[in-house]
């Protein structure tokens, strides 16, 4: 099993049932994603990139196709299955941050250790210090609509990191930040990628998707265009 | 199997809401805080009415057999049972040297009479003719003086022992000891006073004078019905004792083997039976109202729990999105609803306990809410709020994390 692919996706298509008709999201996606590459995904809003970060993410499943993770199948896993996986392997960033908003920057970080039975005093030092990971040591005991949106979107990283999962999904995350903010936010992706965490996200921003070492351009569903990103100044 | 460490978490789930939406929250409690509300109240008050009629037929000996012509409890057809012969004199003395199994028996001929002292007079006594064993079948217990003996039966000599309230009103402050009263104009001599009996059921049982059978005017009648009281001393003999006082009656009568009997053997459990008979369905009457705050209150749940759900879709989102499976999300619900139920169940309880106790209070009866009871309205409070919360639970636990998370 040497130099498996930690994401292998194979001719996926996703169509959405409106009613009668049939949005064709995804047109079979074929690729795949080594350990502690740092991926970003763009293309022209509507051409699928959120589907495809979905099914990535395990919170939905592709129509048909396959997507193999570690290895595994888990284009067919039941919905708990699915569960599971999203807690141990997935660590989730979205545009609006998706954090619960009566509950502290601390209780919104220990949530996937919660799911998971982990020990509450374990948890909550877990959590402790991935908000201080992310800069907010001094903030853990707020709640979100007491943070600036990178405080909040720094909670939300803070929450997909907490479990140590495979991969970091970030659905444009910095999509709802101004432009100092994002590029703050994004080198606390550069930083994780240098620890060895395997990141995809998706952006409208080019220099956002400039962090990155690899961009998969989609449009209508398939892929356009897969580079390596070079850099002027690439430290080994 | 995490579920001690999440525990918390859904009780946080739960107050969060419930904190959020206090006025909803009381009002949706409402229908289960009525409905625990009366099942205490209901509950308390037929256990008193149990526990006062379980001491007035403590009176009767409990081990004590009455065997006459009509069962206490008539279940059978009452022209058939007027058909009967009376119990008699005459078979009373063939039984009572047949049984073997019985440690003491008593004939009882039983009349009203007017008792007179000097120039004062009692209506309506009531007056047994019995004989010395009688305070021993009945538990009759004579507190000053002392009952007549065998001799005196034997030899029909007019004493007499009075009750209470027999004394008070012909002698007031006089000792009635040695004095001369008259019944139906015979007199009769007080050898004794009984301890105060009390009520039963408005029967005051103090208002009685005992007299040897054979003393009793009329016991000449031979027809006479009366009622023959076997007491065996020990519990366990009370079957054999019934079935040897059976046996003997149907010798003298001399019942063919197939004819039913035609005398009752009375118990005191017969009347606390048919009693219960009557307070079962008391308790139906609970379980009926049970049942309507059950719908009552735990559609109001289920109302508001289908709202919560759809408050808290994104929530849900989220809390699927990082992994909760579909059981944990359903206990998260389950938990909320349970919560607004047990909350109803609580102030229901509370309630409950203060308008019965008040109730008894008033009353008089010096019982008290049981525990029993409030672990009963817990019990059903929780019910409710399981099963008003499945549905939206089951509703939540299904919803699809993407469309849960845009949900606005
Ligand atoms: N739940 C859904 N039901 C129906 N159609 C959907 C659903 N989600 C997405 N689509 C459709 O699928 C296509 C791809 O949508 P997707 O959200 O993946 O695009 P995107 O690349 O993320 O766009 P954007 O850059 O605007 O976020 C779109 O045409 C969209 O309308
Ligand atoms: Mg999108």
């Amino acid at each position: 099993m040497q130099d498996q692919a930690l994401i292998k996706v194979e001719k996926l298509h996703k169509i959405y049932q409106l009613g009668k008709t049939q949005v064709h999201a995804l047109r079979g996606i074929d690729f795949e994603i080594q350990p502690k590459e740092y991926v970003a995904i763009m293309g022209p809003s509507g051409s699928g990139k959120s589907t495809l970060m979905n099914i990535i993410g395990c919170l939905d499943v592709p129509t048909t196709g396959k997507y193999y993770l570690n290895g595994k199948d888990v284009s067919q896993l039941s919905e708990d299955e699915l569960a599971q996986i999203r807690n141990q392997n997935i660590g989730f960033v979205f545009q609006t941050f998706n954090l619960l908003p009566r509950a502290s920057a601390l209780h919104n970080v220990e949530l996937p250790l919660i799911y998971n039975g982990t020990p509450s005093r374990e948890r909550r030092e877990r959590a402790r210090i991935a908000l201080e990971k992310v800069g907010l040591g001094d903030r853990i005991h707020h709640k979100p609509n007491e943070l600036s949106g990178g405080q909040r979107q720094r909670v939300a990283i803070a929450r997909a990191l907490v479990n140590n999962p495979n991969i970091i999904l970030a659905d444009e995350p910095t999509g709802n930040l101004d432009t100092v903010t994002g590029e703050e936010i994004m080198q606390i992706f550069d930083e994780l990628n240098r620890q060895g965490n395997t990141i995809i996200l998706v952006t409208h921003e080019f220099f956002i998707a400039q962090h990155a070492h690899r961009i998969i351009y989609l449009r209508d569903g398939k892929i356009e265009k897969d580079e390596i990103v070079q850099k002027e100044t690439e430290e080994v | 199997m995490f579920f001690w460490t999440q525990l918390s978490e859904y009780m946080r789930f739960a107050l969060e809401a419930l904190s959020a939406n206090k006025v909803r929250t009381f009002l949706t409690t409402l229908g289960i805080l009525i409905g625990v509300t009366a099942i205490i109240v209901i509950f308390t008050a037929i256990q008193s009415i149990n526990a006062y009629v379980e001491e007035e037929f403590s009176g009767f000996g409990s081990t004590t057999l009455y065997l006459s012509k009509f069962p206490w409890v008539i279940t059978e057809n009452y022209w058939e049972l007027r058909n009967r012969p009376e119990v008699t004199l005459k078979e009373y003395k063939l039984i009572k040297d047949r049984v073997t199994s019985a440690d003491w028996i008593s004939p009882q001929l039983e009349a009203m009479r007017v008792v007179k002292y000097k120039n004062k007079s009692l209506e309506g006594v009531y007056v047994v003719g019995c004989n010395e064993q009688y305070p021993f079948t009945n538990n009759a217990i004579v507190e000053f003086g002392r009952f007549f003996t065998e001799m005196e039966v034997h030899r029909a000599r007019p004493v007499c022992v009075i009750g209470q309230k027999v004394q008070k009103e012909l002698f007031g402050k006089e000792d009635p000891l040695g004095k001369r009263i008259k019944i139906n104009g015979l007199p009769y001599r007080v050898i004794g006073i009984l301890e105060e009996k009390g009520d039963f059921f408005g029967f005051n049982l103090d208002n009685q004078v005992l007299v040897p059978y054979t003393a009793f005017r009329g016991a000449g009648f031979k027809n006479r019905g009366i009622t023959i009281a076997f007491r065996a001393k020990d519990a366990s003999k009370i079957e054999e004792l019934e079935a040897e006082i059976r046996g003997e009656m149907r010798r003298i009568r001399k019942l063919p083997p197939a004819a039913p009997d035609n005398f009752a053997i009375n118990q005191q459990t017969m009347l606390t039976d048919f009693y219960k008979q009557i307070t079962g369905t008391s308790y139906l009457v609970v379980f009926i109202i049970a049942a309507i705050s059950l719908v009552v209150g735990g559609i109001g749940i289920m109302n508001i729990m289908l709202v919560s759900v759809t408050e808290r879709t994104r929530e849900i989102g989220i809390r699927k999105a990082v992994g909760a499976t579909r059981r944990q999300i359903m206990l998260h619900f389950l938990a909320e609803s349970v919560t607004i139920s047990s909350l109803g169940g609580i102030i229901g309880i509370i309630l409950g306990v203060i308008i019965a106790s008040s109730l008894l209070q008033v009353i008089k009866l010096d019982t008290s809410v049981s525990i029993f009871t409030i672990l009963v309205g817990y019990g059903f409070s929780t019910f409710v709020g399981v099963i008003s919360g499945m549905y939206p639970a089951y509703k939540a636990a299904r919803l699809n994390t993407i469309d849960a998370l845009r949900y606005e």
